[in-house]
């Protein structure tokens, strides 16, 4: 598209909003966030940048198609339900690791891997949509 | 016993390996693995004949107490020593018949796979386990019939026989779950001895229904016979074991395996009877009128099935003894004879009787194997065939309707006797006919079969104590469900049965030697009725037609179509039982603050902008002002997750909506009249209010808050997460989450796929809805 504005802007836009759809990934289990509306943001994000840039663009800023994103993250997904069963407990078991620097810490868990993965899959499928159908049109 | 019934199937994945490395020698290497199954059977004769029985049980899906578990007694033993044993002949013959061919491992690896199921299904105690030998062999019998895969005929026949066979095998498991039920026991064993308590139920008349539908499919009785003179477009030896001497034998191993519990009825009497003897007479009739060796021999399979069922449906002693003598001469005589018609076929390269004869000099061997068990089949003395007859004709006189009975029997083994000697004798009698190859003998493996067989027929009558004790008399003991005294015999004095033999050969001799006009003339007659095979296709069709009607009446190929159909029905499920029950729904408070006036005004406003909108891109505007209003009602009352992600779908379909638009042909104005946007809005606001209406009746009954406060407690000591919505999806409840984003990925390829492929008519967004659904 061609507006000096939105190609000015698109930039901060995209890499704020990218950010802001991590940091929302990342809050989700304990304030109102997660991967779903994580992966929405962020593929609103990728959205403007479509418009503003043009297909070619984020195919080149992505390095991988968008719809391999999607495969990465429910992969993940996957292997964190696994993990558990290494640990000797029924597939899908949430497992925590508190490190000794930081026993408070609720991060390192296969929760949050299989909530990254989500976010992958709604990224990665939204955007290759996206990107589908603008260029289904070229 | 578990490893015996598990070896066929483990030796048939290798079958294709052992035809690479030993040649021409598969049938002999492939035959001692049945001939080894036959050696273990035997060892158990000697328990059984005393009476004993022995049971195998382990245990598969405890937790709904189905156990593999089987029963070895006189019945399921008769069986499985005719399956394993014949079953060599079979492997042996099969390597030789089929010779050269690419897919002779194949071939053998079916034939193994169908032992194994078989010999399962005999041995079976588990309703469970039962049913799956069942379609296993309904599976396996497919798979041979269709060996000849790029004939459409053998196609045809494999599909017939899977559907008839197939579907008579659920209707099958009804039954014998239902009767699992009533008796209180998985196990046939247990359940068989409290034939009172079933034959009393309420149920009976269901169970016993449902169990002669799989025993009268699978036993190709009328009107289901039909897939069996068509299933000989299998290979010889198919045709030989599955559908003469093992395979359709399930349905009458079925029906004298549940003798003790359901027979002795009146219902049970009558009707066995009634189809047995309409099957005996149609088959035999048949049989004559075809002039295909396979085709006769197949239909004489048919009437030699139907008069197992109502010899067993006639149910008093002398009629079971008779079914089960019959039943093993039978195995003997119909085995040799196919095998002898595949070394005719081999020999000669036609099956056509009119092109057969003088063929003795040419085939010694196969002839005189082919002889004897065509006198065993004729019910001649002293074959054993002689005296099933002469126990069948006792039967039939000390049973219902003896007169009536009795006379068909006569005809129908009159009729017999004629084809037994057109297959197995003509052939080989008078000159050298006209043949497209000629004749010439096969190989040891091509008429050892035919051989044993046969003169095991020819022997088992004169030493036909060895046959009461070993073989009949457990098995009729096992079908009557008490012990039983059996006493075969040749001689049984100048009384009915021997007169009435006297009659059947002399009426079968008159048709012989009038052979070919009684078959011109039934050819005649019998060529424009309608016969249930021509109904099967006209069912199949008619199952086709109904489809296509439906499909094109639903699937006109508009997606607006779909949708008015998907909420027209939507909106009458949700109104219909509102107006006709009334409703419950109360508006408990109604809110004061100004600012929910707002958005309830903004989502109302968005709504009546896309009624009335002429401009597409408004309506998707407005699409999101609705979307967006919806949103702020969810972050006003407490559900700020449900809020963002709302917000969130609503911004991306805008977005996807208005890439969409661009593609769309139209532009600008696209109006399509007041009418369909009144209709359009009167089906929407019946389904929001209708809703709406549901909602509050839910929100006024008090709710079961159990899951509620047990996510809210253990959410943060059990899963370390405050948000409980977060928690639930991705710790407590993942594996659906799981589920979830795995349908995101594939709507996104099959989105990919259908833009690839279709170009722009494809780019509907089949991925927008699963958002929403979301």
């Amino acid at each position: 598209m061609n507006s000096l504005i939105l190609r000015t802007a698109t930039p901060f836009l995209v890499g704020l909003t990218v950010l802001f759809s991590i940091y929302v990934l990342l809050r989700g289990h304990n304030e109102p966030g997660g991967g779903f509306i994580g992966g929405l943001i962020g593929a609103s994000a990728f959205a403007t940048y479509i418009i503003s840039e043009g297909t070619n663009a984020i195919r080149r800023a992505l390095i991988v198609p968008p719809i391999a994103i999607a495969g990465i993250g429910l992969f993940l997904a996957g292997l964190s339900g696994v993990a558990s069963i290494l640990f000797g407990d029924a597939f899908m078991t949430g497992q925590w690791w508190f490190p000794d620097f930081k026993p408070d810490l609720k991060y390192l868990s296969t929760v949050v891997l299989f909530d990254i993965g989500v976010y992958m899959v709604v990224v990665g499928a939204i955007v290759s949509i996206i990107l589908g159908l603008e260029e289904s049109g070229q | 016993m578990l490893t015996a019934l598990l070896a066929p199937f483990v030796l048939a994945i290798f079958a294709p390996t052992v035809r690479r490395v030993s040649g021409p020698m598969t049938g002999w290497v492939l035959a001692l693995l049945p001939a080894g199954l036959t050696f273990y059977f035997a060892q158990f004769i000697g328990v059984v004949a005393e009476g004993g029985a022995v049971s195998f049980s382990t245990p598969w899906v405890p937790a709904t107490g189905i156990n593999l578990s089987f029963y070895v007694d006189g019945l399921s033993l008769l069986f499985a020593l005719l399956i394993s044993g014949i079953g060599t002949f079979i492997v042996l013959y099969a390597g030789a018949y089929l010779k050269g061919h690419a897919d002779l491992g194949r071939f053998l690896m079916f034939i193994l796979m169908f032992m194994g199921s078989m010999l399962g299904l005999v041995l079976s105690d588990d309703v469970i386990t039962l049913f799956v030998f069942w379609e296993l062999t309904s599976v396996t019998s497919f798979l041979l019939i269709g060996f000849n895969h790029t004939s459409p005929r053998s196609r045809r026949a494999a599909v017939q026989a899977l559907v008839v066979t197939g579907g008579g095998g659920l209707a099958l498991l009804a039954g014998l779950l239902l009767m699992a039920q009533v008796g209180g026991s998985m196990e046939l064993s247990t359940l068989l001895t409290e034939g009172d308590v079933l034959r009393n139920h309420p149920y009976y008349l269901a169970i016993l229904i449902l169990v002669l539908a799989g025993a009268f499919t699978k036993s190709a009785q009328v009107p289901f016979s039909f897939w069996l003179p068509n299933a000989m477009e299998a290979p010889t030896p198919v045709s030989a074991y599955l559908h003469s001497a093992t395979m359709v034998k399930a349905g009458v191993y079925l029906l004298a395996r549940v003798n003790p519990g359901l027979g002795g009825t009146d219902v049970w009497q009558i009707t066995l009877v009634l189809f047995g003897a309409a099957t005996f007479l149609v088959g035999a009739v048949l049989a004559l009128r075809n002039t295909d060796l396979k085709l006769m021999l197949a239909q004489t399979t048919v009437a030699s099935l139907g008069l197992l069922v109502f010899l067993i449906g006639l149910g008093h002693d002398i009629a079971l003894q008779a079914a089960m003598t019959y039943l093993f001469a039978h195995s003997l005589f119909k085995g040799a004879l196919f095998m002898a018609a595949g070394c005719i076929d081999h020999g000669t390269g036609t099956r056509e009787i009119g092109r057969l004869s003088g063929l003795g000099s040419a085939m010694p061997i196969t002839a005189a194997a082919s002889a004897l068990a065509a006198l065993s089949m004729s019910g001649l003395a002293p074959f054993i065939g002689f005296i099933a007859k002469e126990f069948a004709y006792k039967a039939t006189l000390g049973g219902i309707w003896p007169v009536a009975i009795t006379s068909v029997a006569v005809i129908g083994s009159a009729l017999l006797f004629t084809v037994a000697f057109l297959v197995g004798v003509k052939p080989f009698l008078g000159k050298p006919g006209d043949t497209p190859s000629p004749p010439h003998e096969g190989s040891p493996s091509l008429w050892l079969g035919p051989v044993v067989l046969a003169v095991l027929g020819l022997l088992a009558g004169p030493f036909n104590g060895v046959t009461e004790t070993y073989f009949v008399g457990p098995a009729v003991s096992a079908v009557a469900g008490a012990p039983m005294v059996v006493d075969l015999y040749l001689w049984g004095g100048l009384k009915t049965p021997l007169f009435l033999s006297v009659v059947t050969v002399a009426l079968g001799a008159v048709m012989f030697w009038r052979a070919t006009a009684l078959q011109e003339f039934l050819a005649r007659i019998l060529d424009r009725l309608w016969g249930p095979d021509q109904g099967y296709d006209q069912f199949l069709d008619g199952v086709v037609a109904l489809a296509r009607g439906v499909t094109a009446r639903l699937q006109t190929g508009s997606l607006r179509r779909y949708l008015l159909v998907s909420f027209l029905v939507l909106a009458a499920v949700l109104a219909v039982p509102k107006v006709f029950m009334g409703s419950d729904a109360q508006v408990i408070v109604a809110p004061k603050e100004f600012y929910v006036w707002c958005v309830a005004v903004l989502t109302i406003a968005g709504g009546l902008a896309i009624m009335i909108t002429r401009s597409r891109l408004i309506a998707i505007l407005s699409m999101g002002v609705l979307g967006i209003a919806v949103a702020f009602v969810f972050l006003m009352f407490g559900a700020p997750d449900l809020a963002f992600t709302q917000l969130m779908v609503e911004t991306l379909s805008v977005v996807i909506l208005a890439l969409v638009i661009a593609r769309l042909p139209v532009q600008g104005v696209d109006w399509r009249g007041w009418p369909r946007a009144l209709r359009d809005s009167a089906i929407g606001t019946v389904i929001g209010v209708a809703i709406a209406m549901v909602l509050l009746s839910i929100t006024s009954r008090p709710m079961d808050l159990t899951l509620s406060e047990y996510f809210a407690e253990k959410s943060y000591t059990e899963a370390y997460g405050r948000n409980i919505v977060n928690v639930i999806l991705v710790d407590f409840r993942a594996l659906d989450t799981f589920g979830e984003i795995a349908v995101v990925v594939i709507a996104g390829v099959a989105v990919l796929g259908l833009l690839a492929f279709g170009g722009r008519r494809a780019a509907s967004t089949p991925a927008l809805d699963e958002e929403k659904t979301k």
